[in-house]
C-alpha cells in the first residue's frame, strides 16, 4: 500500500506523533511463516500458484513467502512483481508517480492461482488497481490476497485471504511497515495522530 | 514534472532520466496480450500538424491510444487553416474543445512556445521549423542507452545538415545534459558558425567525417533538408554523398560496438547507403519502436498527475 508510507513521510516537525510498535522482527517472521503455512494448507501444497508482490514492500514479502514455502515443503513457487501505478484511480490527485517494474514469472499467470502480496490493506484501492492490471496481463484461474496488516477503513468490497495481523486504526494514523531488504529493519509501527 | 515539453533544454538530467526509465517500463507493454493501459482515460490529446509527418504523428497517436486517451488528429491540409485561420484562433478552438494536451508540429520555429501561452493544456513540441524536436532526442537517447548500456561518456557524432536540423539541436542539448560528448560533422555551409557557444560549450565541430568515425560510439546521420534550402549549400548530391555519406567503407572505420542511427525519413544513396541502413549496426527500425514508448512516457509524465 504505497500511499500509507507516502503519507508518513510528511511528518510535521514540532508535533512528534506517538509511535507504537506493533510487530518486531521476530513477530514479523512468525507472521510470514504462518501465512506461508496457510497458503500451503488452502492451496493444496501451493500447486499451480504464483506469488505477485505489489511494489514497493509487497515484493520482498512475496519473495520471503516463497522462500518459507520452499523451506517447509520443498515447493518452488514462482514469484513476480506487479506494478499497479498506471491502473490507480487517484493518479490525478497527486503529482505524477514514477513507475515501478512489472515482471511476471516465465510461465505467466494464465490458468494459475495468483496470490497478490502487499504490506498493508487499507482502502482496498491498490488491490482494485491490481485486479484490473491482472486482467490485462492474462486470465488467472483465481486470485487471492495476502497482507501483513489489515488496518480497516475499506472503501471497496475487498477482503484479504491471508492476514498477518488485524490492527484497529484511526484514519489519521499511519501504519508503517519496514523491511530489512528496503529499510534495513523488520518492523511494523503505528504512527498516530499525524497532521498532514 | 514540467508542464510543457517545448525544448530538450526543458529537461534537466534527473527529469530526462525519469522519462527514459518510464519509457523502459512502458516498453514491456508491446509484448503483452492487451496492449492498452487505462491511465489517461477521458483525457484528450490533439495532434496539431502543420507540416507533413508520418512516423511522428503515428507514433504520438499510438502512444496516446495505448494510454486510453482520446486522440483528435488535425492536419493543416483540409482544415480551416487553408481558409486563412491563424494559429491563435486554431489554438482557441482547441482550448474551447478542452484539449488536455496539444502535440504540435509547425514549420515556424517557436510556434509551440506561442501556443503554450494560449492554451491551458500541456504543449508538446513535435518539431518546429529548424528549431527543436525534443521527443526525437529522447527516443534517440533511449535507443543509445538500450543498445550501449549508458549515455554518460558516450561520444556521438551528428553528421550532415546540422543547419536545418531540429533533431540535431535537440540531440545536442539532451545528450550534453546526460553527459555524452557530441561532435557535429558536415560541410561548413551546413553547420551554423556559432553552433558551439550557442548550444553547449562542450560541443565540438568537425568538417572531416573520416577523421571522426574511428573515435565515436554512435554516428547519427541527418537528412539533407532540400525543402528548407533556398541556396545551394554544396555543389552536387554526388559530391555530398562522397564526402559526408555513410557507406560500407566508412562504416568499417567505426569501432566494433558503434551503432548507426537515422531519425528518418532517410534518402538512401544520399546521406546513407542501403547496405548501411539495413546492416546490424543500424538502429533505424528500433528507433521507431522506441519512439512509441518514449512518447507514452512523455504523455504519462505530463498528463498522468495533478
Amino acid at each position: 500500500m504505497a500511499y500509507a508510507q507516502a503519507a508518513s513521510s510528511s511528518t510535521t516537525p514540532g508535533s512528534p506523533p506517538a509511535v507504537k510498535l506493533i510487530l518486531n522482527e521476530t513477530d514479523l517472521q512468525r507472521v510470514v511463516d504462518r501465512i506461508a503455512h496457510q497458503i500451503l494448507e488452502k492451496t493444496d501444497g501451493a500447486e499451480a500458484t504464483v506469488l505477485l508482490g505489489i511494489p514497493t514492500r509487497g515484493v520482498p514479502l512475496a519473495r520471503r513467502l516463497a522462500a518459507r514455502i520452499a523451506a517447509f515443503e520443498g515447493v518452488e513457487v514462482p514469484v513476480g512483481v506487479l506494478d499497479v501505478t498506471l491502473y490507480r484511480d487517484d493518479l490525478r490527485l497527486k503529482a505524477t508517480r514514477a513507475l515501478g517494474p512489472t515482471d511476471l514469472p516465465p510461465g505467466g499467470i494464465d490458468g494459475r492461482r495468483v496470490i497478490l502480496v502487499d504490506d498493508v490493506l487499507f482502502s482496498g484501492r491498490t488491490v482494485r488497481a491490481a485486479l484490473d492490471a491482472l486482467s490485462d496481463l492474462g486470465r488467472p484461474s483465481s486470485v487471492q490476497l495476502a497482507v501483513i496488516v489489515d488496518r480497516g477503513h475499506r472503501e471497496l468490497p475487498i477482503r484479504a485471504d491471508y492476514v498477518g495481523k488485524n490492527i484497529p486504526t484511526a484514519r489519521t494514523e499511519v501504519v508503517k511497515v519496514t523491511l530489512a531488504e528496503i529499510d534495513g529493519t523488520d518492523e511494523v509501527r503505528l504512527v498516530g495522530e499525524e497532521t498532514k | 514534472m514540467i508542464k510543457h515539453l517545448l525544448s530538450a533544454a526543458d529537461l534537466d538530467a534527473e527529469h530526462a532520466t525519469l522519462v527514459l526509465d518510464t519509457a523502459a517500463e512502458l516498453a514491456n507493454l508491446s509484448s503483452r496480450e492487451v496492449k492498452k493501459l487505462p491511465t489517461l482515460r477521458g483525457r484528450t490529446v490533439v495532434n496539431l500538424f502543420y507540416e507533413d509527418s508520418t512516423r511522428t504523428r503515428i507514433s504520438f497517436e499510438a502512444a496516446a491510444k495505448r494510454l486510453s486517451a482520446d486522440v483528435i488528429n488535425f492536419s493543416a491540409k483540409g482544415s480551416s487553416v487553408s481558409k486563412g485561420e491563424s494559429l491563435k484562433d486554431t489554438a482557441l478552438t482547441l482550448q474551447a474543445m478542452g484539449a488536455d494536451a496539444v502535440v504540435v508540429r509547425h514549420p515556424a520555429s517557436g510556434a509551440p512556445h506561442r501556443l503554450a501561452q494560449w492554451v491551458d493544456g500541456s504543449v508538446v513540441n513535435a518539431g518546429d521549423g529548424t528549431h527543436e524536436h525534443p521527443t526525437q532526442a529522447l527516443l534517440d537517447a533511449y535507443t543509445m542507452r538500450s543498445r550501449l548500456g549508458r549515455l554518460a561518456g558516450l561520444h556521438v557524432a551528428i553528421v550532415g545538415d546540422v543547419l536545418h536540423s531540429r533533431v540535431a539541436r535537440s540531440n545536442v542539448l539532451l545528450l550534453t545534459t546526460l553527459g555524452a560528448k557530441v561532435t557535429v560533422v558536415g560541410p561548413p555551409t551546413l553547420i551554423p558558425v556559432d553552433v558551439g557557444p550557442a548550444l553547449s560549450p562542450d560541443l565540438r565541430v568537425s568538417y572531416d567525417l573520416d577523421a571522426v568515425l574511428p573515435e565515436v560510439d554512435v554516428v547519427m546521420m541527418l537528412r539533407v533538408q532540400r525543402e528548407r534550402m533556398n541556396d545551394s549549400y554544396f555543389p552536387s548530391t554526388r559530391e555530398y554523398a562522397r564526402r559526408y555519406g555513410l557507406d560500407v567503407a566508412r562504416m568499417r572505420r567505426l569501432p566494433e560496438h558503434a551503432i548507426v542511427m537515422h531519425p528518418g525519413p532517410m534518402v538512401r544513396g544520399m546521406e546513407i547507403t542501403p547496405e548501411v541502413a539495413d546492416s546490424a549496426r543500424s538502429t533505424i527500425v528500433e528507433q521507431v519502436t522506441n519512439g512509441v514508448s518514449v512518447r507514452m512516457a512523455v504523455l504519462y509524465l505530463l498528463l498522468g498527475g495533478k
